[in-house]
């Protein structure tokens, strides 16, 4: 019993729901989310620490003992997302603070802010596959709200694709959570992992498998990709942001808790769809970034990629491919959600998203721009950036797992990828200064403090990559070993 | 406009609506053994006040019954929440319940559960949301 792991998700909750009986206080709303996001951070911090020393923690949640009642569960890789989450989702708030306007923050977009990362902390704490599908509710409809928070003509547009995307995505999680409880009787992670490990992974439960992967991989935007540059692009850049670092992760790490825990007994079917569904999401998600000439565009392709190469390493099943997913996971979120915050700024500066309208901003702009180049070459994954350690080891997991194909694709659509951000760089800032200081229709005011820090973050998870690989060790053996998470829920740990 | 003319509807709307909240609240007490509790109770308390929406306009209700119901929503999931963190102090697991006998002047002897603090604010965020849903929807033109 631990129950330091229900803080991450009611603290959020309960900050929000003060800010909502205080409408008009915004001072008092920036000031409880910056301090709800802080005390995520902490509470996050503390149970690292006491994962490493005392392994996977656990919270009965009432008293209920652990199949019967719904069981909160932190695993290293629960605990490093989530205070990933939080410190991400700390500096896009400090951006949304000079960017969002008056009119949205009164119309509850902290409160809103807060929920989101309530729903996402819960979906990486959960223990149980129902309450899985509660905590992406909580968070799908937050993010509903934010998507149409401003009620412009593109933005609803978008946000009905995007509602009506989720709601059918929800529908078949519904279906297949019904599928395996009537096969299995259970719906406790651990005990669904001891079940379907007695009864043997058969044509059956690897259809329910399929099932469950086609969800997450509507929520992931994993192969199903469709809906997503759409959405990622018409919400404001705060929103954006939070979006591109966020949302597809927690699908992602739905697909990472399944595949690892309850249907790892077939490999040779599931993870090999997987291995190929990401190839064509990298395929074609480097195709988009390249094609388009508009930042917002080129850049929700490159989460698109982002998802495929996550999967990657999933997809070979060995111990070097989940230690590079992970890192790429949380150099994925930092670098997301820095790419759009400069993108957001670019776009804000120029007025226009347009890359044939823009140019010469470094001029202007010297350190956004500076900033930009090194955002661009950690997401293509070039040492001694945060994305190199990443792609190193998804690489060498696909080699060792003997998808070459697999492997060369993600490293040929890496290139790709450093095209297209590149192709910004060089058309937003390179040649000749079209706008002087007084024509711009956005300025970099208070927005460049996230942008900064966020730089130093990736660049302090590529140069400190060797003191994190303890933590990434921990979460990698918790995967490969299912045995220690039934072990942390179902058998003894205080209860 | 002209005032529409439904005596009918008003006359029986003041009786219907004691016996719904009445109705309401005995639902809301009776949960705790037997089916009912703060979700259903807190679903009827809102058909009630929609029937005086309905049946008297908007303005009216509102000014005799000034609520933000966002505000009624948020205080009942703190409620909620806070009862749910009120086991953490003892130690115990979050959302762990507690009850306890007592005899009281007039009830006699009556088991007083923690859980009923829950399901008020249960009630209260139901309550909230149900009129905040209804009534958004009364704006829209």
């Amino acid at each position: 019993m631990n129950n330091l792991i229900i803080l991450p998700i009611i603290i959020p909750l309960i900050f929000g729901m003060f800010m909502v009986i205080f409408r008009r206080r915004i001072i008092l709303h920036r000031a409880l989310s910056i301090l709800g996001l802080a005390g995520t951070i902490s509470v996050a911090a503390m149970l690292i620490t006491q994962i490493q020393s005392k392994g996977i923690q656990s919270l009965n949640i009432g008293g209920w003992a652990a199949p019967y009642g719904v069981t909160m569960v932190a695993d290293m890789l629960a605990a490093l997302l989530l205070i990933t989450t939080s410190v991400v989702a700390l500096f896009v708030l400090i951006y949304a603070f000079k960017s969002i306007g008056r009119d949205k923050e009164e119309h509850y977009f902290y409160p809103l802010f807060l929920f989101l990362i309530s729903g996402v902390n819960g979906s990486f704490l959960t223990g149980d596959v129902f309450n899985l599908f509660v905590c992406f509710e909580v968070m799908l409809i937050s993010s509903y709200a934010l998507i149409s928070l401003g009620g412009e003509k593109g933005q609803l547009r978008e946000s009905i694709k995007y509602v009506l995307v989720n709601i059918i995505a929800s529908f078949l999680f519904l279906i297949a959570i019904a599928y395996l409880y009537a096969v299995t009787g259970t719906l406790n992670m651990a005990h669904l992992s001891v079940r379907v490990a007695e009864v043997g992974q058969d044509g059956l439960m690897t259809a329910v498998a399929i099932l469950f992967l086609l969800v997450f991989s509507l929520k992931a935007g994993l192969f199903l990709f469709f809906w997503l540059p759409g959405s990622y692009g018409s919400p404001p850049t705060a929103v954006a942001a939070i979006f591109a670092a966020l949302l597809t992760k927690v699908g992602i790490y739905a697909i990472y808790r399944f595949f690892t825990l309850v249907f790892y007994h077939e490999p040779q079917v599931t993870h090999l769809i997987i291995g190929i569904m990401s190839a064509v999401t990298m395929v074609l998600g480097a195709i988009g970034a390249i094609a388009y000439m508009d930042i917002k565009k080129i850049l929700t392709y490159n989460v698109v990629v982002g998802v495929g190469f996550i999967l990657a390493g999933l997809a070979s099943f060995t111990a070097e491919g989940m230690t590079g997913s992970i890192y790429y996971l949380i150099h994925d979120m930092v670098i997301k959600a820095l790419i759009f915050l400069i993108g957001g700024v670019i776009i804000a500066i120029a007025g226009t998203s347009k890359l044939k309208d823009m140019s010469g901003l470094i001029q202007t702009h010297p350190y956004l721009g500076w900033m930009y180049f090194i955002a661009a070459l950690s997401i293509a994954g070039i040492p001694p950036l945060s994305g190199f350690i990443g792609k190193v080891y998804i690489t060498q997991g696909t080699f060792a797992s003997e998808y070459y194909w697999l492997g060369a694709i993600g490293l040929f659509t890496s290139l790709m990828v450093l095209f297209s951000v590149m192709k910004i760089f060089m058309n937003s800032f390179w040649g000749e200064t079209i706008l002087s200081e007084e024509m711009e229709k956005g300025t970099t005011k208070g927005v460049m403090l996230p942008i900064v820090a966020l730089v130093m973050l990736t660049i302090a998870l590529g140069l400190g990559a060797e003191g994190l690989h303890d933590y990434v060790q921990i979460a990698v053996e918790g995967l490969m070993n299912p045995s220690l998470y039934i072990e942390a829920v179902l058998g003894g740990n205080g209860q | 406009m002209k005032e529409p003319n439904d005596i009918i509807l008003r006359g029986v709307t003041k009786v219907a609506v004691v016996i719904i909240f009445t109705f309401a609240i005995n639902l809301f007490f009776s949960g705790h053994h037997n089916p009912g509790g703060g979700f259903i109770g807190g679903l009827g308390f809102a058909a009630a006040l929609t029937l005086l929406f309905l049946s008297y306009d908007v303005e009216s209700v509102k000014a005799n019954f000034p609520v933000d119901f966002k505000v009624v929503t948020s205080i009942g999931v703190l409620i909620a929440v806070f009862t749910g963190l009120g086991g953490v102090f003892f130690n115990e697991p979050f959302l762990t319940q507690a009850f306890q006998y007592f005899d009281l002047p007039i009830f006699g002897k009556t088991e007083l559960a923690t859980a009923v603090l829950f399901d008020i604010g249960v009630a209260f965020a139901v309550i909230g949301t149900a009129m905040t849903i209804i009534l958004t929807i009364s704006e829209d033109r």
